[in-house]
């Protein structure tokens, strides 16, 4: 590029001593500016070999952030599965709401909109507490709720005026009803808004307008009801805007859970229990599937969609009457003579006694020093195996129990369904207790003969749920392994356990179950049973039951021998609870009924008649029995006789 | 340089003819090789700001032609203008560059959380950037009175040194830690390519070290974030790394072959913040990838080397000062400017000269490069012994 000679000068230059006689103003800037230029190209060598590692080595995970720069990933949040009963009547459905949303980078005074807002839709404290703290802690760009659960008419106040609300939009949520309300709270349960620990669990939680549930069917079947969220994929800027769609993936609604359940029975059954504190299961015998199940007294569920009151959950926690409570899966009772029925099974099945033994009830029996009472303190004279049960004589079965032992017991009760986990699809189900000197020794007690007596009339430690016990009658009615369930068809797939011919025997010989269910007929038909009251006024058809009264306390020797002890004078609370089951009709057993009313004093006068009316609304709604007319007397002496 | 090396033997017959100003002769002297390196670098500029702009000459390509055409027209206008002018009007230049930047710091306009902008007749303007051509321009006229052989002496280094800590502790007040920089090193190397002897050097670097703790204690807290963020940005990445982060992931996307030019996926959903001012390099990293880069870094190169070879060519101390000077300034914009979106170095606001959204910016520069070229063109004016 340069001439020879200029180049050789500017090599000499370059390597010259600066001294003061050479130091010519051109020389030295040469060398210099060589430096300099030096300096420069080194810098931009860094320089393009750093671009060299950003772009071509650090490259790919660079790319990989600008992608997740780029795109953002929304998920849809899936319609929940609606509840309905077997005959798809709605129990729990989406509804449509309305939620004013605010936008706080379209708004340039938050607090006024705010304020305008107030005037037009009521904010309470609360719900000024939670906006504040969403603007505080939200991106200007993700809108904030003001409220929820708008109505149409708040709506299209909102709607009306938008003009000086600026920010302030409308969207479309989804609220969840349940049309039947507190008739099918217990069973259907309630969704509320997901926590911190639901959200750490599934993120997909965190959509807004996603409900948990939190009771009853809403809880267990979460995973079928809940569906799998759909998602978009979007093309967004860097403020968070969308600019297109990229990808779409519809998400899975909620599956249909249709129940076993017969609202229009649930509804007679409540209407028939009234203000009792009671809870009753009608169940079909044949398969297990509960048509009805009701606990009173109740609560509405839809409130807990849109937050309870803080007022209204103490009244309802500290209510004695416990409404939250579902008495017919997590309520535990001792079945009283109800449990007569098992131990005389288990009797039969050990060999200790043969139906034709009679024991002669004097009113009492004594064993080591411990005097126990029949009911009836006059004494029922010489039973058999059947009267025993037909006068629900408390001697024959202390006898019996005595003879064959708590561990047959036990198993006939486990084999029936008491005691045991039925499986039901509601949570804090409740299996009882059938206690064994073993169990006992478990807790830490000695098991004294007294307490397998007093278990003979199912006192003492047994506690059952009356969905055991309607699962009890089931059995007996049945002779087969049913299993109590909630769930018929899901997406129309119907429940294994609803087709009946797949149902296994039980291992209980058939003579044994005859002499059970001839005693719980006479029961109810016999001219001396203990629940004529239940006796239905149905041509052609019989029930046949067994009633139950369980003392929640102790009856003392001074109250027995006062002579004139009565315990319907006893303070609500004390009193014994009223039970009864039940199977109909007597000769092919449809359905089997399960009653408890707490502290309802006597299971033949309080649970028997209940039983009658319910048995009968539940034959009349059989198909087989539509056409016969209801309320038709029939004659007292009737077939079931003998 | 070959062709403008053909200049050199013309040049020398009209250096012979009187009289030695006619307009057009001289205008022929201009090195035209040069002025279209520069027109080449505005045109990169403004098809990175029709992509910036969004694919459209609207808001920021077009206006910014419009300036560059008035640019050229002052720089080809500079090149004319004869040393002896230069000199002549180093001192009052330099005297209102310092009035205008203590005018800043009385009712500057304040843009990102520093003063730097005046506004001269509805004229958006940034003296710093004024400052630092004064300032060589200045530096070169002292230094071409004193040549080397005196400045053994060191009083004799007092004056260019107050006159250039004057306009760069007025920058640093204003606060703008990297043109106050920018202008130190160039007065630095005026220096030391003046001829100051090694020993002054060793002198003035050794107490650095001591200095820069010193200052950084007096930094602004903004000013000691940058750095911070610098050395971490990955702490607090939505506020002050922000840019470096989102400049490095642009820049990384672009891989070899780049995103396509309008493509860029950061540039255009405007992740990259101030991309079409001091990021613009970023959007050309991602939309043209390396080969574009690298391509626009040899360009850059490529000006600052002819800006040195045309110092080197001057037979004149003022000549060869002011050259270096604007070639200096020219590059030092460049490399931290590059640096900055490299994430390299704490960001500040410096941009990338010619390509860089900005009127200022664009006009100071263009009137350096005429100081550059008047260098050239009056080339053969010798020292006066």
């Amino acid at each position: 590029m340069l001439p020879r000679a200029r180049k050789s000068r500017l090599l000499q230059n370059l390597f010259k001593r600066g001294d003061g006689a050479v130091r010519s103003s051109r020389g030295v800037f040469t060398r210099r500016a060589l430096v300099v230029m030096a300096v420069q190209a080194g810098v931009l060598g860094v320089l393009g070999r750093r671009l060299h590692t950003l772009q071509l080595h650090e490259g790919e995970h660079l790319r990989q952030l600008a992608e997740r720069n780029r795109t953002s990933k929304r998920l849809l949040a899936p319609a929940r599965g609606p509840i309905q009963d077997r005959f798809g009547r709605s129990l729990a459905e989406n509804k449509v709401s309305w939620r004013a949303l605010l936008m706080p980078e379209e708004t340039t005074d938050v607090a006024a909109v705010i304020e305008r807002f107030g005037t037009f839709i009521d904010l309470d404290e609360h719900d000024h507490a939670r906006i504040e703290r969403d603007l505080k802690h939200l991106r200007k760009y993700v809108p904030v709720t003001l409220r929820e659960f708008l109505s149409w008419d708040d709506m299209a106040k909102i709607e009306l005026n938008a003009p000086s609300l600026p920010g302030v939009l409308v969207d479309v949520g989804s609220t969840r009803l349940y049309p039947l309300g507190a008739l099918t709270s217990h069973l259907v349960g309630y969704v509320a808004p997901p926590n911190e620990t639901d959200v750490a669990h599934d993120v997909t939680l965190s959509l807004p307008g996603m409900r948990v549930g939190r009771a009853g069917l809403e809880q267990t079947q979460e995973t079928l009801l809940r569906g799998e969220p759909g998602s978009v994929e979007m093309e967004v800027n860097a403020h968070g805007r969308v600019i297109g769609e990229l990808d779409r993936a519809e998400g899975q609604q909620g599956a249909t859970v249709r129940l076993t359940l017969d609202s229009v029975l649930q509804e007679q059954v409540r209407d028939s229990l009234e203000d009792r504190v009671a809870s009753a299961v009608v169940m079909d015998c044949r398969n297990g599937e509960v048509l009805a199940m009701v606990s009173t007294p109740s609560f509405d569920p839809s409130l807990f969609d849109s937050g309870v009151s803080h007022a209204q959950w103490n009244e309802w926690v500290e209510d004695p009457k416990t409404p939250l409570v579902d008495k017919a899966v997590s309520g535990v009772y001792p079945p009283g003579s109800t449990f007569k029925p098992a131990v005389a099974m288990a009797a039969l099945k050990a060999g200790s006694v043969t139906p034709q033994d009679r024991f002669v009830c004097p009113g009492y029996f004594d064993m080591g020093g411990v005097r126990f009472h029949c009911w009836n303190k006059y004494g029922h004279g010489s039973v058999d195996m059947r009267e025993a049960l037909k006068y629900s004589c408390d001697v024959y079965f202390y006898e019996v129990a005595r003879r064959c032992g708590m561990d047959p017991i036990k198993d006939i009760a486990n084999t029936m369904g008491l005691g045991v986990p039925l499986g039901i699809e509601l949570p804090h189900a409740r299996s009882g207790v059938i206690p064994t000197p073993e169990w006992r020794r478990k807790h830490g007690y000695h098991w004294n003969g007294g307490d397998t007596v007093n278990a003979g009339i199912g006192q003492g430690f047994v506690q059952v749920t009356p969905l055991a016990l309607a699962t009890y009658a089931s059995r007996i009615a049945s002779g087969r392994n049913v299993q109590p369930h909630l769930l018929r068809t899901v997406n129309e797939h119907v429940s294994t356990l609803s087709v009946s011919d797949t149902i296994p025997s039980l291992e209980i010989p058939q003579e044994h179950l005859s002499i059970v269910r001839a005693g719980m007929f006479a029961v109810v038909n016999d001219q001396h049973g203990t629940a004529p009251k239940a006796r239905l006024d149905l041509p052609g058809i019989t029930m046949a039951g067994k009633t139950g009264s369980a003392q929640v306390r102790r009856v003392s020797r001074a109250m027995r021998e006062s002579g004139h002890f009565n315990s319907a004078n006893l303070p609500w609370e004390y009193r014994p609870h009223a039970l009864f089951i039940c199977f109909a009709p007597y000769d092919d057993p449809h359905y089997a009924v399960s009653i408890v009313v707490e502290h309802g004093n006597a299971g033949a006068d309080e649970a028997a008649p209940l039983a009658k009316k319910i048995m009968t609304d539940t034959l009349l709604r059989d198909p087989e029995n539509q056409a016969r007319p209801p309320g038709q007397t029939v004659a007292r002496t009737d077939s079931g006789q003998g | 340089m070959r062709n403008s090396l053909g200049f050199l033997r013309r040049e020398k017959r009209l250096l012979r003819a009187e009289p030695d100003f006619r307009p057009l002769a001289r205008l022929m002297q201009v090195n035209w090789f040069y002025v279209l390196l520069i027109c080449m670098l505005a045109g990169v500029g403004y098809i990175a700001l029709y992509s910036a702009g969004g694919g459209s000459s609207h808001p920021f390509a077009g206006p910014q032609m419009v300036r560059f055409g008035l640019g050229l027209v002052m720089m080809i206008g500079v090149a004319l203008v004869p040393p002896r002018v230069l000199r002549l009007i180093a001192w009052p230049m330099y005297g209102v560059s310092l009035i205008l930047l203590g005018l800043v710091l009385k009712m500057g306009h304040v843009g990102k959380g520093a003063e730097r902008w005046v506004n001269l007749a509805g004229l958006q303007f940034q003296p710093s950037e004024f400052a630092k051509i004064a300032l060589v321009l200045a530096l070169a006229t002292w230094f071409h009175r004193t040549g080397p052989e005196r400045l053994g002496n060191p009083l004799r280094l007092i004056f260019p040194a107050i006159i250039t800590l004057l306009p760069v502790l007025l920058v640093l007040k204003e606060p703008n830690l990297g043109t106050a920089t920018i202008i130190g090193v160039i007065g630095a190397t005026l220096f030391f390519s003046a001829g100051m002897r090694l020993w002054q050097i060793i002198a003035l670097v050794a107490p650095i070290p001591f200095l820069g703790k010193f200052i950084y204690g007096h930094l602004h807290d903004y000013q000691k974030a940058r750095i911070d963020t610098f050395l971490h940005p990955e702490r607090d990445p939505l506020g002050a790394g922000y840019n470096i982060i989102q400049s490095k992931i642009a820049l990384g996307s672009g891989g070899m072959w780049g995103e396509g030019y309008l493509h860029g996926s950061q540039g255009q959903l405007s992740f990259l913040p101030e991309k079409q001012t001091d990021f613009i390099f970023t959007m050309i990293g991602e939309e043209w990838g390396f080969v574009g880069g690298i391509t626009v870094i040899g360009l850059l190169g490529t000006l600052v080397l002819g800006g040195m070879l045309i110092a080197l060519r001057s037979r004149n101390q003022f000549g060869r000062l002011l050259g270096l000077g604007i070639a200096m300034d020219f590059f030092l914009y460049c490399a931290v400017n590059l640096s900055m979106v490299m994430g390299a170095i704490p960001v500040g606001g410096v941009p990338l000269p010619l390509i860089s959204y900005g009127g200022s910016a664009m006009l100071t520069m263009m009137f350096g490069f005429g100081l550059l070229l008047s260098s050239w063109v009056y080339r053969n004016e010798m020292d006066p012994e």
